[in-house]
């Protein structure tokens, strides 16, 4: 039985799915091969992104220790690498508690909730040349789309806890999302503009320069967006350590917390790849037709390092300006730049409609420019509005009883 | 087509059953999460009539959107704990539900339902028999080429087309719509004049 997919497929340019498709065809039926195919291409998402996951949570680790000046969970393994592992059985042999005024079934579905969007979103990311497992033509929308179910998620699990802090946490965190989701939207249009499509792989191939450098502002503004939306550490008011204990998944333990934190570590993995995807080219570097996935996870590595160095530097912030900084500078910041573009590519494009590289090199100058001054300016403004009028109330103690 | 009729019935029970779940569960929080189901089936069956766009865009303002506003309503609304307490409304609530549900087989039923231009409409039949087709693994090679990118541009630039052109009055009229709704939150939450500094 010699299964072989035609051009005219939709997925026939899939070259995962085709490779095992074809491979698979010699010994089994057709439609039996296209399931095992489906089946084998899901596996290899899902255990990907709990793999690079677990990986990130013992990477983090060792790099916030080093941030901290200490040195990080180096006992098992070379430089401690087994850690995840070892964290993973100690979760695994837990007792899986459920509170008593919970809502059993609620409570129960919340982890798989979290985890589904993060894997869903790698569904249409290319990790190297024609191997994005769906290549939509709306790919922008659909990742927005599908992380939006995070805040819901979140809901569940605050209210299904029964529990207070649960409940606060989970309000903070959907307040948070959907703030921040506004200027990440915006910030999107403009790469979706320069591009002229929706489709990650047709953004992939109009990056021939990269669009970190043709839009700044809104890789700036779609970076502190994401970071925001992913709960890390100047942004972690929903699951605030000193204040509400872990917030929203306060009631989770074994299992379920497992995979809550896999889903943590693991959308940083993710937002990471959209963002390598959007904004640094993809998969595309010398010899990317066949190290394309190396330049992809070399990329991704580089952000996820960023990511941390962020998280063990920065302080929390304070609810009024977490709101103000999406309200007050990212979300101007990003309209700024959506107009800005509108009207490069208006003047720039050709008769087509199109742009070429010298249009890019262009519209990057301009653009690098407009960043620098418009950071300037709204950073100037928003620090007056952001700090409380008279000294701050640590001053006024003496040293001694500062703690 | 054996294939898209199994997707086709479990999505339909999914919906249907959400539906009911809706109206019938009395925790107010589980029935918006299973009226989040529904709007997840609904999207299910838009990506099985090969409209992405619509999918994408189903789950990004239904759930994304209004389920949230949903969900935050009912954190606020008050004896929330105690459920969907029932009222006098019954009898009208029935009536209406069946006028709309009378409304909405008419229109359903009535309407011709062909909104592409003939070109069109061909290239469109094509396009589906090759994805039926694709669904069970054999490939059609015939007449045309019909890539992935051309039957999308077929649906989405035909779609696009129509809502800033014939159906440009609807398109406005719900952004109206979205309008009076932002109002009347305004209004609702606006301190009393003469207590407030309204």
């Amino acid at each position: 039985m010699n299964c072989v997919l035609g051009p005219g497929n939709i997925l026939h340019d899939t070259l995962l799915f085709r490779v095992i498709y074809d491979g698979v065809g010699h010994v089994l039926p057709c439609w039996l091969s296209y399931a095992v195919a489906g089946l084998a291409i899901m596996l290899i998402l899902v255990n990907g992104v709990l793999l690079g996951a677990g990986l990130f949570s013992w990477v983090e680790r060792r790099l916030i220790g080093r941030f901290h000046n200490r040195i990080g969970p180096n006992r098992w393994g070379p430089f401690g690498s087994l850690q995840p592992l070892a964290d993973l059985v100690k979760l695994l042999l837990k007792e899986d508690l459920t509170p008593k005024g919970a809502d059993r079934i609620i409570f129960a579905i919340v982890p798989v909730a979290m985890l589904a969007p993060v894997v869903l979103v790698m569904a249409v990311v290319p990790f190297a040349k024609d191997t994005a497992l769906a290549n939509l033509n709306v790919g922008v929308l659909y990742i927005l789309a599908v992380t939006s179910i995070t805040s819901i998620a979140i809901f569940m699990a605050g209210w299904a806890s029964d529990n207070r802090y649960a409940m606060f946490g989970a309000s903070r965190g959907v307040a948070v999302l959907i703030s921040y989701e506004v200027p990440v939207v915006m910030s999107l249009l403009g790469v979706v503009l320069v591009a002229g499509s929706m489709s990650l792989a047709d953004i992939v191939s109009a990056q021939t320069v990269p669009f970190l450098l043709v839009q700044p502002l809104a890789f700036f503004v779609f970076f502190a967006g994401t970071s925001a939306e992913l709960n890390r550490t100047p942004f972690d008011l929903a699951e605030a350590e000193s204040e509400l204990i872990a917030g929203y998944h306060i009631e989770y333990s074994g299992v379920k917390f497992a995979l809550i934190q896999a889903a943590e570590f693991g959308a940083v993995l993710t937002s990471s790849a959209v963002m390598v995807t959007l904004f640094l080219s993809g998969w595309s570097g010398p010899f990317s037709n066949y190290l394309g996935w190396a330049w992809f996870l070399m990329k991704i590595g580089v952000l996820a390092f960023i990511f941390s160095w962020i998280r063990a530097t920065f302080p929390r912030l304070r609810i009024d300006q977490l709101m103000a900084f999406a309200w007050k500078f990212l979300l101007p910041l990003s309209i700024i730049n959506l107009f800005a573009t509108a009207l490069e590519v208006y003047f720039l494009r050709d008769s087509a409609g199109t742009l070429d590289t010298t249009d890019l090199w262009i519209m990057a100058g301009i653009n690098f420019g407009l960043a620098f001054a418009c950071i300037l300016v709204f950073g100037t403004l928003i620090r007056e509005k952001v700090r409380p009028a008279g000294p701050a109330t640590g001053a006024t103690l003496s040293p001694g009883e500062a703690d | 087509m054996l294939f898209q009729d199994i997707v086709f019935w479990i999505l339909s029970v999914v919906a249907v059953g959400g539906a009911l779940g809706v109206v019938l569960v009395p925790d107010l929080f589980r029935a918006a999460l299973l009226l989040i189901l529904v709007f997840m089936a609904v999207a299910g069956f838009f990506v099985l009539l090969s409209a992405e766009f619509l999918a994408v865009v189903q789950v990004l303002i239904y759930v994304g959107a209004i389920a949230i506003l949903i969900i935050f309503a009912v954190m606020l609304t008050r004896d929330v704990q105690r459920g969907n307490l029932p009222n006098r409304l019954q009898i009208p609530a029935a009536v209406f539900s069946a006028l709309l549900l009378a409304a909405l087989v008419t229109v359903a039923v009535d309407t011709q339902w062909e909104f592409l231009p003939a070109e069109h409409q061909q290239r469109v039949e094509l396009v589906q028999t090759s994805a039926v087709t694709t669904l069970t693994g054999e490939v059609l090679t015939e007449e045309g080429v019909t890539g992935p990118e051309e039957q999308a541009e077929v649906r989405e630039a035909g779609l696009a087309d129509l809502l800033i052109s014939d159906y440009v009055l609807p398109f406005e009229a719900v952004s109206v719509l979205l309008l009076a709704a932002l109002i009347g939150a305004l209004v609702l939450v606006r301190p009393n004049p003469g207590t407030g500094r309204g």
